[in-house]
Order: C-alpha cells, then structure tokens, then sequence
C-alpha cells in the first residue's frame, strides 16, 4: 500500500473545490488506493463542499466505488449478453470455488477481488474477463488455473 | 500506446487562421510518401487483448533483423479497430492492402520475407471466404468490407487515433475551418436540418430539430448553453461509439465543437463509461493535440470561438447512458434519473438548454458540415439518411463492426456483410436495436435498415447490438425471451447458480432464487439435469 496521507493531498489537490468534481476525485482515490477509506471521503467533502451523506450516496451508488479495501488483482468478469451466452456464469463460480470469495468480495490475504461487470463492448472477445485493466479473451476454465497462478506469483 | 510510426509532431506552433491549417496539412502530406510500404497494425480493444502489441513489436523486430534499404523501411502504424474483431490481431499491408488476419509474433518474420521482400503475400494468414472457401488477399475485396459505406468509420483503421497530424492529413478539422471562416452558426444548424441526420442513440429524433430547439430555449432563457456527447454506451452487444471514440476520437471533438460553434456554447462534455479505458485514453489525447494546435480552447484558429472540453469518466452505472442521469452525473451526484417534465433542450446540465447527442451522431457532424447537409440527405433513404453504424454479433461467420448505408435489406447485412450463418444451419432470426429492440424472423429478412420500418416492425435501430442466431443457437432462446414483456431467467439457457436473472444485472448478481426456477420448468419442461440448451431440446423435438 502506498502511504495513504502524502498521496490523497496530492489527488485532492488535482480539482478545483467544486461540488461537480466530486466523482473525479473519488475516481482518483480508488484507482490509487483500491478503496475510498472514511477519512479520504470526509477530506473530500471538505474540499468539495458536499455533505458527507451526498458523497455516501455517490460512493455506494457508482460500482466503480469500494468502501472496503480492494485486492491487490482485480478480475471483472464480463456478463454482458454474448459473455453471458458464452458461459461466463460458468467463468464465475470457477472464479468462486478458486478464490473463495463471491462476486463483490476481496480474498482474506488481499490478493483478489472478483467482480461481475456490464457489458465491455467486445463481444467478440466473449467471455472477456479483464484482470489489473488487460482484457482476457475467450476465457475458460482451464485457462484460468494459469492466469491466477501467474498473478499470484507477480 | 505507443507512437511506433515517430511522425514529427509540428505542435510547437499554434494555429491561428484557416491558411494555418491547410499550410501544416500540406506541409505534413508533403512529409508522407505514399508508396513507402506501411504495415498497420490494428491496436482495437479487441486486437489488443488478442495480442497486436506483441505482434507489432515482432514486426517491428522482423523489419529490423532484415535489413532493408533504408528508403523502402516500412512504417509500422498503429491504428483503432477495423471492425473485424473476431479475426484479430489485424495487419494490413499497405501500399498493397494486403489484409491478414490472426497475425502472431511467430508471423513476423514471414510477413517481411514474404510480402515485403519478395512482394508476395502470406497465403495462410488471409481471409478465407466461408462461402467459396477462396482466399482473399486484398482487404477492398472482402465481403466484410466491400458492402460497406463508411463516413463514420472512414478514418478509423487508416489513422493512427493519437496523432493529430495523420488525421489532419485525411482532411481532419476542415470542416471546422470552413464553418468558422464561411459559414455563420445559423448556416451549420440549416445544414445538420437539411441533411435529415436522426439522433444514433436509439430513438432518431432529427438533430437539427434538436438543435433548433434549443437555440430557441437560449433565446427564451438567455444564458450558457452546453454541448455534450452521450458515451455511456450500455447496451449489451453494441460497440460502436467505443470504436468510434477510440479508431477517430478527432471526429468526434470536431463535431462537438461545430455544434457549440452553431449553439454559441463555450462548454461541452463528453461522458464515457468507465469501462472504455482506451476511449478516454484516445480522447484525451485528441483534447490535448487539438488544445495546443488552437483547434480546441480560446479563439480557435483565431477566429475569436472560445470552447473547451471536459471528459467525465462514467463510474460503473449503466443507468447513466439516460440523458438525465448523465447530467445528474456530469453535476457529480448518484446518477438517478428524473422524470422528463421538461426536455433537455430547455434545461438539462445545470438546469440550462443542453444538446446531448450520441458519439455517433456527433461523428457525423463534420462530413455534414464539410460536404453539406444536400450530400448527406443523398444516401440512404428519405425518411432515413445517411449511413448507420452497427455491431453485427452472435451466429454469423463475421462477427465485427460495420458501416452501411440506411435502407438496405437486413438480409443483405446477414448474408452479404456477416457472411451468413455458420456451418451451414439456417437462418433463424436477427435480434436488433439490444435490449429494447426485438426479434425478427425469416419472413421480415428483406425489411430494409430504417428507423420507421423497424420500429414498425416492433423492434428499433437503437444501438444496434444485432446478433443473427442460428436455428439451434443459444439465441434461440433469447429470441423467446425478447418476445416476451420481459427478460426472465426462463428463457435463459443452462441457468447456473450465480446466472442473474436478467443479463444485464449489476453486479453481485441476483442469484436465481426458487421462483426463477418454477418459471423455466414451466415455461419450458426441460428437465434440469440435460445438458442440452433449452433452445436445442426445443428445436430438435417435433412437437416444438
């Protein structure tokens, strides 16, 4: 983990203190930090202007927004239509079994987190998975054995 | 990604008339030759997950290891996605325009022997027709790619999307010129009316209504107006205004700064969904090369037209893609829509008259502009002009993206551009215009690509995520399922324990709780434990 209190003055730093940048700077604490922590939230409240409840309610409601810690990889699996048809929910309970963890949730030893996503627009690619931002084509099970080991050995 | 073609970037100097332009836009033709071999690599989301960076490189090492006369060295141009995304990574050879598909890094050196050595090309990485079972060298003469009519897509794959030079080259900002030097605003909205361009998102309300529309609700109000670009595509299957925003970011700017140049807007913004990475990557670097040229910012090309550009990264919500949960937005709160008393036109973003127009739409606006609206009211049919980008996915033998002028027969989409179903099976249906569009069969095949028709028909032009479906298809399935008020775990094949009862539920999904269940095996008295797809079981049974 980087160290949280130099980083988040520099991220709030970026916007002017208007009300409009707030999902900008909560978009920027949570590609920085994996999750947006309380006290980084009532920071940017305070940079903002806005009420500490409106940025809740902006932070639960986006599913980009984590308020827990987010695992050092992160594996969104696609279940737009064609994902979908193409045995993504298959891809899933894999993802499940392997990592103990449903979909929303963060393996104990922070390695992981899994995540169901909207439609990615690369259908062609289906099921697509993106792992830490790649996109993963034509994903199958077996091929998933060698992507977790891969990660977890980085 | 990386400029690997190192064009010299002239954006020392800023822009500050028309003559400007057109000097550097010679002056940078001039720099190209264009018979010096070029090898473009398509760098698409698709591609690349399918590997064209490591392909590049390869090709990049290939050129390298062989030695070749320094005056024939080819250029390796990384450009947006040319559409065929299943049959990634994608090459084309130019001045030849070979086009191979599935390209490897094990091909590389091939290739530079082959075709660039001894002029020949590489017969196994060539599109094979599915039809005749020819192969097809030349990228003009595939199927895929001949029936099409790009405007939208004209530049994409031919312009390296993060280098304003190449797409000022290809007539980039033109328009722009034209407009703010010979054109006044009134004339830019007549000619968006008079080119009968309809709103790409789903609905085909006429632009320049739109348009018109709110420079009334301005004149009422007084007042900022504001521009935006509605790229929050959500729609499972569709992948057109990604594209776009990715192959020819500079399209899109371009036509958003000529409609707040006809609005008298100082203020757009461009909404895309967080997960379009390369999307907000490409756009963000257009901003920037069109800021420093003074295509983009205070006094464009000095013609004392101050407007500027703000991207919002969508956070994860699909709902956003609807108009006023993308201001509420943009407004930076939980993006819940509101009930439309008034119209967007009047009050919008911050409660003022906003023009929100889809990415596609946007992208048309320069050819309109440049050419006339007359030009663009030529193509197509009546009541829809123009030509309409679209994702052709599902059962056909060429899953991609294609470009085609309105009025054409749906059938000519499936057969001709999409190559027909695959293996041999028949046609079953073709599902347009994504979740709030419909299914339609066999017998309305010769129905031709038109807003009216389809919406007739009981489906819509939407964002077009079409997918063909073959008779024993998976999407056979979701064909019954779209014909029902609702999507409903019924209608889905093999249901899994964690499969969300509709398909594009927000994560954690919905499991399939008992009731989802009871519904399928009365729907369908499949039993639960075949492993058939529901659709094959009903299909293959006589009684079906």
């Amino acid at each position: 983990m980087k160290p949280a209190s130099i980083d988040l003055d520099d991220i709030i730093e970026r916007y002017p203190g208007q009300p409009d940048y707030l999902i900008f700077l909560l978009q920027d604490i949570q590609a920085a930090f994996n999750f947006v922590s309380p006290e980084a939230l009532q920071l940017v409240c305070d940079h903002t202007g806005v009420p500490l409840s409106q940025a809740y309610a902006v932070a639960t409601f986006y599913q980009s927004f984590s308020l827990e810690p987010k695992g050092e990889h992160e594996i969104k699996v696609c279940l737009g239509t064609a994902c979908h048809l193409k045995g993504a929910p298959r891809l899933v309970e894999e993802l499940e079994r392997r990592l103990g963890v449903g979909p929303g949730g963060t393996t104990d030893d922070l390695q992981f987190s899994l995540d169901t996503v909207n439609c990615l627009g690369a259908c062609a690619l289906a099921p697509v998975m993106v792992v830490d931002e790649a996109y993963k084509p034509s994903v199958t099970a077996k091929k998933l054995d060698k992507m977790l080991k891969n990660l977890a050995d980085a | 990604m990386s400029n690997i073609s190192a064009v010299p970037q002239p954006w020392a100097e800023r822009l500050n008339s028309a003559a400007d332009l057109e000097a550097l836009r010679q002056r940078l033709e001039a720099g190209q030759d264009p018979n010096r071999p070029e090898i473009i690599v398509c760098h698409g989301t698709g591609c690349l997950a399918n590997g064209s960076p490591q392909a590049a490189e390869a090709l990049k090492k290939a050129i390298k290891d062989a030695g070749l006369d320094a005056k024939v060295v080819p250029g390796i141009k990384i450009t947006g996605c040319h559409g065929f995304c299943s049959r990634g990574p994608l090459v084309v050879v130019r001045p030849q325009g070979l086009f191979y598909q599935r390209v490897q890094p094990e091909d590389a050196q091939e290739i530079v022997q082959t075709t660039l050595i001894e002029g020949k090309p590489v017969d196994r990485l060539l599109y094979v027709d599915p039809v005749s079972g020819e192969h097809i060298p030349h990228e003009k003469d595939i199927p895929f790619y001949k029936h099409q009519e790009r405007i939208v897509l004209r530049n994409i794959g031919k312009v390296d999307p993060t280098d304003l030079g190449d797409t000022l080259v290809r007539g980039g900002y033109q328009a722009l010129a034209k407009a703010l030097f010979s054109m006044t605003p009134e004339e830019v909205v007549q000619q968006v009316e008079a080119s009968g361009l309809r709103g790409r998102g789903g609905a085909g309300f006429p632009t320049g209504r739109k348009w018109r529309s709110a420079l009334a609700a301005v004149a009422k109000k007084g007042g900022p107006v504001y521009v935006v670009v509605n790229g929050d595509e959500g729609d499972p299957g569709a992948f057109m205004d990604r594209t776009i925003m990715e192959g020819d970011p500079h399209a899109v700017l371009e036509g958003l700064i000529l409609g707040a140049y006809a609005l008298g807007a100082h203020q757009g913004y461009m909404y895309v969904r967080a997960e379009y990475p390369v999307a907000i990557k490409h756009l963000g670097i257009a901003m920037e090369q069109a800021r420093a040229l003074g295509l983009l910012g205070e006094n464009i090309l000095g013609s004392g037209f101050s407007f500027d550009v703000q991207v919002n990264r969508g956070a994860g919500a699909f709902v956003c893609g609807e108009s006023t949960a993308l201001f509420t937005s943009i407004e930076g709160r939980a993006g819940e829509p509101k009930p439309k008393y008034v119209r967007s036109v009047e009050e919008g973003l911050w409660g003022r008259p906003t023009v929100l127009n889809n990415v596609e739409t946007w992208a048309n606006v320069p050819q309109i502009v440049e050419k006339g609206g007359a030009w663009f009211a030529g193509i197509g049919v009546p009541h829809s002009t123009g030509t309409k980008v679209f994702s052709l996915v599902g059962k056909v033998n060429n899953v991609g993206l294609v470009e085609v002028p309105m009025g054409i027969p749906l059938q000519d989409i499936v057969e001709k551009l999409g190559g027909g179903v695959p293996g041999g099976q028949p046609f079953k249906a073709v599902q347009t215009g994504g979740p709030s569009g419909g299914c339609l069969p066999e017998r309305l095949l010769d129905l031709p690509l038109d807003f009216d028709a389809l919406t007739e028909a009981g489906s819509m032009m939407a964002a077009w995520a079409s997918a063909a479906c073959a008779r024993c298809s998976t999407a056979s399935a979701r064909a019954r399922a779209a014909s029902r008020t609702s999507w409903t775990c019924a209608a889905w094949p093999r249901p899994s324990r964690t499969a969300p009862c509709a398909p594009w539920a927000a994560a954690p999904p919905t499991r399939c709780s008992p009731p989802c269940n009871t519904s399928r095996t009365s729907t369908w008295p499949t039993s639960r434990t075949t492993s058939a797809r529901p659709g094959c079981a009903r299909t293959s049974s006589p009684t079906a």
